[in-house]
């Protein structure tokens, strides 16, 4: 048994010359280099994806702009084959239309839905309630798509008709005359489209709120307040950035949409700032109404107008990314 | 408040023969210690003797640490820290929290430099091989010094024998007695009379200290030669420490064993030799301010300190 | 804890009744705000000022609650006569409309604006609780009832090759089989490099993993449609025609970027410790992968997959741009047109015949069959997996 003697030990006043760390060989096993090559070879895919389909497409999409011309593409509302004429202002101004009708429809509800399960609801009921959302989330959206078409067009357009009855000061629900339509019109669609963006607002935005400390809420509660009035002072300024960032993805699904779009709104290609009324568009539903019979230049042009679409969901969705995850991490 | 240390280093149990299979040394042996409760419902005569696994068998080595510098990326947390852990005996890291004991203790197999900023200098020498040199893998050094966590961790996804296996299958290794295999690591770790109806169950259904107790015996089942606990018992109650700290005395003979504690009448019962870590100052890095015989640390110490702190004046 | 603490934390969870006399439930409460523990020295003032609130509703409550639904009913009722408006939507959203004015104006008068618009936003709450499982519920309950109808034996066994828009009978055997088998190709492309991309974020980390999130979060993003657009522009015009295999290359693409994400929260959930056991017996860093981090997530990797086909079995405007339909059984995906259950009821929708909706619905229904078979399943495969796990933590 060896005997540790004072004079073997490092004391303080030992210190001779500085050490430097030593460089230590992280030898990898060629196991492991397989395996992150391959892992990242994965990863890669995603990558090559993004990147794809921004070139792919916008190599395609060149036929049809340089038949139309590029700039009248995006400056002109037409869409004419036969004469080789595209232009899809109106339906981008169609898409934003739709994408907004549903953000005012789905942020107050999807808001108020978050704020159920965290604060109000009972632990039970609150179980439920996230399968619920979930399950939404996970509904196909053709169904949402029926359900509104057959189910939805005569209480909404009765809504529809207050509103252009009661606030045609508003220039968005005045009609172009007095017995127009009130069905399939960007209203009834936004309003369907809305419910499917719920679930990803309501999920996202409780997330975050779920992340504010209690104790602050607790010492709002402890000062006298209500609930409301820790939520307002509280919750909702932690939370702003957050639900700015759902608020964002919501906007960007709604960008989306197709199928629904599709079936609900009555297609047309210029722009209807009645959103009461029938009569309206936005880019996807574009693509899937005219592709079936589309032939080769129409294709190229769709593709062009796929791309726009790509451009704009891309934008705003990174936006949001990016801000959720910074308050993600400040959390 | 005097208690008896086992006398000096032993042998290893040997006693493999060449097919592996594993014969039971034929004498009881009376427990090498005086413990200062009572065991009950514990075979103290229960002692296997050792197979030889693949790639080579366990014996115990010594690790000698020289001049061991630690960093988490400018911050320096260890300095000059020089210590023998001699073979065959139990050595503890004693000292109040944040001193580095667990960041010594994770150099020495090589797990400080899975943090991405860690630096260390020093040397590290098992056996007088170093460590740290280009010579040696992580892997294999880390399937030669073993370590057992403060939180007990079998893996869920395995039964409790394929848990003990698991060092094995992790390495790519195959043994040819595998149930031999794990009635004798389980064995060894106190384990086997609880568990031999169960082996097919999942490593969770048991309780704290058997699940620590399944660590244990995990990490035999590669043969290693040094043995790093890092505060085993801190989590668990005080039958199971019992249980554990009686494992570690019976281990030692054959594996060089380094524990930390925080729990000094722990080091007092379970060690042969301890290290007293003491940080100065905030910002200063931790030290070894004194190192030796338990028995002497506790009843005569050099350092002031290290008086200080044994007698319970801080820590 | 002390009892103001207690009260807090009673406010806290929620505590208030149910009225139901319509779909709507109303909570009305009150918190506890006692200033029994205000800081010594703050003097009677301020013990003056706040009110003490009970926690049960009080008579007055009572009546105020029940002038605020009365004049609802009401007086919506009045208006749907005026306007002439039928439909019970029109009726319950002028019900409630009516009632929270009531309510608030009432509450308002008799205490004091901050429970006013506490109690306004409380019912609010409630009642967007209330649209989002009512929406939910009346979309299933209408699918079914109008599905059902048509969901005999032959629906499931035959197609649509040999009936026209007038015929009776006919079927969606081969949506459904192009459902699955559209769903697997899709399933065996996305899953492992999804799983992989999470393993390459979270456990090996490597230096790309900042632009591979990225990536990621662009890719859930992209509208289905463009992905679509995407494979047809790659592998269909390039002379491979449709195929129910290209319909699977554009869904694993949306499928990609949702089982990469939940993967890696599960990884997340693993205990550190299990990886560091690993290590710390030999293990190199693809064996602890593969071999105790990947088992032990097992359940929550399943349970992300199935989510990820549950989203992609329900996506029509890919599929349209990449199978293109058809009305007859396509067994071979790699080759020729297919349909699949969306497309199938999507198609059918365009035309405006009685026979072809009633088959799209019956379609619908089975669609939404299928979409909460998977959704249990990934439920009852999660909370096993987590009761399994559970003691690791």
């Amino acid at each position: 048994m060896a005997t540790l003697t004072p004079e073997t030990l490092t004391t303080k006043n030992d210190l001779f010359e500085e050490q430097t760390p030593r460089v230590v060989s992280r030898s990898v096993t060629r196991g492991d280099k397989i395996f992150r090559s391959v892992c990242a070879a994965a990863a890669m895919v995603s990558l090559f994806i993004i990147g794809g389909t921004a070139i792919f497409l916008g190599v395609k999409s060149v036929p049809a702009l340089q038949e139309t011309g590029f700039k009248n593409f995006f400056t002109t509302s037409v869409w004419n084959p036969t004469v080789g004429e595209y232009g899809v202002l109106g339906l981008l101004i169609g898409t934003i239309v739709i994408a907004s009708v549903a953000l005012a429809v789905a942020v107050p509800l999807a808001l108020g839905l978050a704020l159920f399960i965290n604060e109000y609801a009972p632990s039970r009921l609150r179980r439920f309630l996230t399968s619920s959302v979930d399950l939404l989330a996970a509904m196909p959206s053709i169904i949402f798509g029926m359900w509104g078409l057959f189910a939805l067009q005569a209480p909404l357009s009765g809504v529809a008709a207050w509103f252009s009855l009661h606030l045609s000061a508003i220039p968005f629900f005045r009609l172009s005359e007095a017995d127009a339509p009130l069905i399939r019109s960007s209203f009834i669609t936004g309003a369907v489209v809305a419910l499917m963006i719920v679930p990803i607002i309501t999920s996202v935005s409780r997330d975050v709120m779920a992340q504010c400390p209690r104790s602050q809420c607790e010492a709002a509660l402890g000062l006298g307040g209500s609930r409301w009035g820790m939520i307002k002072q509280v919750l909702l300024p932690f939370g702003r950035a957050g639900i700015t960032g759902a608020v964002l993805l919501g906007f960007g699904r709604a960008l989306g949409e197709t199928i629904a779009v599709a079936l609900l709104i009555s297609f047309i290609v210029q722009a209807n700032p009645l959103i009461l009324e029938q009569g309206g568009g936005s880019i996807a539903s574009l693509i899937a109404i005219k592709f079936p019979e589309a032939q080769e230049v129409e294709i190229s042009a769709l593709i062009a107008a796929g791309l726009a679409l790509f451009a704009m969901t891309l934008v705003v969705n990174l936006g949001a990314r990016a801000i959720v995850r910074r308050t993600q991490m400040a959390a | 408040m005097t208690t008896m240390y086992p006398s000096s280093a032993g042998a290893v149990t040997a006693g493999a023969d060449a097919t592996g299979s594993v014969p039971a040394t034929s004498q009881p042996t009376p427990p090498p210690f005086t413990w200062q409760g009572e065991l009950h419902g514990e075979d103290s005569t229960e002692q296997v003797a050792l197979a030889r696994a693949a790639p080579s068998a366990s014996t115990s080595a010594r690790l000698d640490a020289t001049d061991v510098t630690c960093w988490f990326g400018k911050r320096k947390v260890l300095e000059r820290c020089t210590l023998s852990m001699e073979p065959g005996q139990v050595t503890a890291l004693i000292g109040p929290s944040g001193c580095g004991k667990s960041t010594f203790l994770r150099a020495l197999n090589r797990m400080h430099e899975l943090v991405p900023s860690a630096a260390i200098a020093g040397q590290i020498a098992l056996d007088g091989v170093d460590i740290y040199s280009e010579a040696m893998s992580p892997t294999e050094v880390r399937s030669r010094i073993g370590m057992v966590f403060q939180k007990p961790n079998p893996f869920p996804s395995m039964s409790i024998a394929d848990n003990v296996l698991a060092g094995l299958a992790l390495s790519g290794i195959s043994h040819p007695d595998p149930d031999a295999l794990v009635e004798q690591c389980l064995s060894r770790a106190g384990l086997w009379a609880e568990v031999a109806d169960r082996l097919n169950e999942g490593g969770m259904s048991l309780s704290g200290g058997q699940q620590q107790r399944l660590c244990i015996a995990r990490a035999l089942a590669v043969c290693p030669d040094v043995l790093l606990m890092d505060e085993p018992c801190s989590a668990l109650d005080p039958i199971s420490t019992r249980v554990i700290e009686r494992t570690i005395r019976e281990l030692c003979e054959e594996i060089t064993i380094v524990i930390v504690t925080h729990n000094m009448q722990q080091a007092q019962r379970v060690s042969d030799n301890c290290a007293f870590f003491l940080v100065e100052s905030l910002r200063e890095p931790g030290r070894i301010v004194e190192a030796g015989p338990t028995k002497q640390i506790f009843s005569n110490p050099s350092d002031p300190r290290t008086y200080d702190y044994v007698t319970g004046q801080f820590g | 804890m002390t009892i103001l603490t207690e009260r807090l934390a009673d406010g806290v969870t929620g505590n208030g009744e149910t009225r139901n006399g319509d779909s709507r439930t109303t909570a009305t409460e009150a918190t506890d705000s006692s200033a029994s523990s205000a800081p010594s020295g703050a003097g009677e003032a301020v013990v003056e000022q706040l009110r003490f609130r009970p926690r049960v509703l009080v008579s007055r409550d009572r009546k105020e609650l029940m002038l605020s639904l009365a004049s609802g009913l009401t007086g919506s009722a009045g208006m749907c006569l005026v306007f002439d408006w039928s439909h019970p939507l029109t009726y319950a959203i002028w019900a409630l409309l009516i009632f929270l004015t009531a309510s608030y104006l009432l509450a308002r008068d008799s205490q004091s604006p901050v429970v006013a618009a506490d109690r306004l936003v409380t019912t609010l709450v409630w009642t967007s609780g209330g649209i989002a499982v009512s929406a939910l519920v009346w979309m299933l309950v209408y699918v079914a009832v109008q599905g059902f109808k048509g969901l005999r034996l032959e629906f499931l066994s035959s197609d649509l090759s040999k009936v026209g828009p007038l015929d009776d009978g006919g079927g969606a055997l081969h949506a459904i089989i192009g459902t699955l088998q559209q769903m697997m190709i899709a399933s065996v492309i996305s899953i492992p490099i999804a799983i992989l991309t999470a393993v390459y974020l979270h456990e090996i980390k490597g230096r790309l993993s900042g632009l591979v999130r990225f990536v990621i979060d662009a890719m859930s993003g992209l509208p289905s449609i463009v992905a679509g657009l995407f494979i047809y522009t790659i592998w269909v015009l390039r002379g491979n025609g449709p195929s129910g295999l290209a319909a699977g290359l554009a869904l694993a693409i949306l499928m990609i970027p949702t089982v990469t994400r939940t993967a890696e929260e599960m990884l997340k959930t693993i205990d550190d410790g299990l990886r560091e056991s690993a290590l710390a017996l030999g293990a190199p860093q693809w064996r602890s992968v593969l071999q105790v981090v990947l088992p032990t997530a097992r359940s929550g990797l399943i349970t992300a997959s199935i989510l990820g086909v549950a989203r992609a079995v329900g996506e029509t405007a890919p599929v349209l741009l990449t199978a293109f339909g058809s009305s007859s059984v396509n067994l071979n995906p790699f080759v020729g047109p297919q349909s699949d259950l969306p497309l199938f009821i999507y198609q059918l929708l365009r035309q405006p015949n009685a026979n072809q909706i009633a088959r799209a619905w019956t379609g619908a229904l089975v669609l939404v069959l299928l979409v909460l078979v998977l959704f249990v399943l990934a439920r009852v495969i999660g909370e096993h997996g987590a009761r399994v796990r559970g003691g690791s933590r």
